[in-house]
């Protein structure tokens, strides 16, 4: 009785050691996001007068409507979805396209090709910046969208090849040859039983390629140069020197910028964790 | 190499390769499925075999962007060797990739150890550390940025504990604008670092632990003897991811810093943009770009080949 007392309340002891570490731990890690939080709603006044540390004495949207009108955070937005949302499809179906071919049929130098393509993802951007942007120069897309989407999607779709073909390979023959025996096409293997058991490797890259694709920041400073044409990570660093020091607005940038990915992040938790593990130890 | 050795054992081969393969009834490849390989293949060759290939040649080159490029051979490598600021990034960036990358090694492995078990709140701990991965860098740069201002948050807190002597322009001063970059960095990198050692600690059979246990294996010798070399194929990954972010690391110092003050933290990243981009000297940049890519070469390659093995 009293050994089983002694046990429990060891095991309770050690249970909120626990908490009260790891607590601390979430807390220094949540410190930062909770000023940006606070920091967005204060007024300049109030920042300027009390510093950035202290407790709000103020309230207001403002910042909001500042950095989202005149910081042209809106048209950012946008630009950054208008690039994001079709890189994210058409690298992931040429992505399924490729990884189906190479892993369910019988192809030359199919290893070589899944490698090279690798092999491309795996290269530091650095040596490509140069050439890119005089590449779409020639093509005559340098400072469009179009561009930005292009480079994207050339640099990004040999990962997502490698990975997905790491999990279509897993998938059984048998199911394929039985459609093969009803007469079924390459087309109706890949759409009708290939696709769909891919789906949860899909929706785990998809919300890892969002964020990706999203919060980049150097093909963007590379293939564009308006101010008008760039995604809000670029954009970000706009506001940062339009509003010197007025780090009520910039905070208010930060946050939205920041949103698309947290709330894919909380919608899509589980995948997304899914998605790092995929990508890293497959 | 050790990265090699150790991913052997890692995964039981799924299907042992027979000497047969692909030696049956010559089968042509159906026409849509060479296409389906084909058509990624071309974007990947057009956004970047082709400008890889290019760069390398550029790296070569005098070019100022207007006038064609001018052969120079090795040109932009010997006047590396002479150019102080070359020597500042490239020391910078080995720096960045033992403290960025060994540290979100160590830490991400102690907060995977920390919150392993499957228990109440862990979820939300876990969660929390995890949430500044999805930010951008620019961002979490932002973030810091307020936090390290002369009259931010640190100094505050610095001031409040009575440590005001240590009060400092965090960023300003290039004793400290380095480090002051890898904090925020870090605070981005180790949770994703944590998810990675997280699912390798989940895939450890438990009955490992119990044997060590009655074996009257301590803590220490459990994690000394059972964790650290059940975790080695893990380790393998962790290592190829930091090496290649750390080279490639350039967002949270550009948006910080810019590489400055006096290129005190200058990485070869910010330097190879700055001298194509800035001062428009694009051989030299394309230079810098090739002694990036020979420094992540090792890494690239094994882990190739250990795709290669999988790829089986």
């Amino acid at each position: 009785m009293s050994a089983d007392s002694t046990a429990l309340k060891r095991r309770r002891a050690a249970t909120a050691g626990f908490h009260l570490g790891a607590g601390l731990l979430a807390t220094l890690w949540l410190l930062p996001i909770v000023l940006v939080l606070v920091t967005s709603l204060r007024s300049f006044d109030d920042v300027a007068a009390n510093g950035l540390g202290s407790l709000p004495h103020s309230f207001t949207l403002g910042n909001f409507r500042q950095a989202w009108v005149d910081g042209g955070q809106q048209r950012a937005l946008i630009n950054s979805l208008v690039v994001t949302v079709p890189c994210v499809l058409i690298t992931l179906a040429l992505a399924a396209m490729a990884a189906f071919a190479l892993s369910r049929y019988e192809m030359p130098l199919r290893r070589t090709l899944l490698l090279l393509m690798l092999g491309g993802n795996l290269l530091p951007p650095q040596i490509l910046l140069i050439p890119v942007s005089k590449l779409s120069e020639i093509m005559g897309i340098y400072d469009t969208l179009p561009a930005l989407v292009g480079v994207q999607i050339g640099f990004g779709v040999g990962f997502y090849v490698f990975v997905l073909h790491g999990f279509m390979r897993a998938i059984p023959n048998e199911i394929q040859q039985a459609a093969v025996v009803d007469g079924a096409g390459p087309w109706q293997i890949f759409w009708r039983i290939i696709l769909p058991l891919t789906r949860p490797a899909l929706a785990a890259l998809g919300a890892l390629a969002f964020t990706w694709i999203f919060n980049d920041l150097l093909w963007a400073i590379t293939v564009l140069r308006s101010d008008t044409k760039m995604p809000i990570t670029a954009a970000l660093i706009g506001l940062q020197g339009q509003y010197v020091s007025m780090w009520n607005v910039i905070a208010a940038g930060s946050v939205i910028a920041a949103a698309p990915t947290v709330a894919v992040f909380l919608r899509f938790q589980r995948h997304f964790v899914a998605g790092l593990n995929l990508g890293a130890v497959k | 190499m050790a990265v090699l050795t150790t991913t052997a054992r890692k995964t039981p081969a799924v299907t042992p390769p027979s000497g047969g393969r692909g030696r049956g009834p010559v089968r042509r490849t159906p026409p849509l499925v060479l296409a389906f390989v084909l058509i990624p293949l071309l974007a990947e060759a057009l956004w970047v075999f082709w400008p890889a290939l290019q760069g390398f040649y550029l790296a070569l080159t005098s070019w100022d962007g207007v006038s064609p490029p001018r052969f120079v051979g090795f040109g932009n490598f010997q006047e590396m060797v002479h150019d102080e600021v070359f020597r500042t990034a490239a020391i910078d960036t080995v720096l960045w990739l033992v403290l960025f990358g060994g540290l979100s090694a160590i830490l991400g492995l102690a907060a995977a150890l920390l919150l392993q078990q499957e228990r109440r709140g862990v979820g939300f701990y876990r969660a929390a550390l995890f949430l500044p991965v999805v930010f951008s860098l620019v961002a979490t740069a932002l973030v810091w940025q307020a936090i390290y201002q002369p009259d931010g948050v640190l100094n505050q807190i610095l001031q409040g504990v009575g440590l005001g002597s240590l009060r400092h322009a965090w960023l300003a001063d290039q004793d400290t604008a380095l480090y002051a970059v890898i904090v925020p960095a870090l605070w981005r990198q180790i949770g994703y670092v944590m998810v990675l050692y997280l699912a390798g600690l989940k895939g450890i059979d438990p009955s490992l632990y119990e044997a060590a246990k009655m074996d009257g294996a301590g803590r220490w010798q459990r994690f000394r003897h059972v964790t650290l070399p059940q975790l080695r194929s893990v380790n393998a990954v962790v290592l190829s991811v930091i090496v290649i972010d750390s080279l490639r690391s350039f967002d949270v110092v550009w948006s910080l810093t810019r590489g400055g003050p006096y290129h005190s933290s200058e990485l070869l990243s910010t330097y190879m943009y700055s001298t194509a981009f800035q001062s428009l000297r694009l051989g030299y940049g394309s230079a810098l770009a090739v002694v990036i890519f020979v420094l992540a070469f090792g890494v690239i390659c094994s882990y190739l080949v250990r795709a290669f093995r999988e790829a089986d």
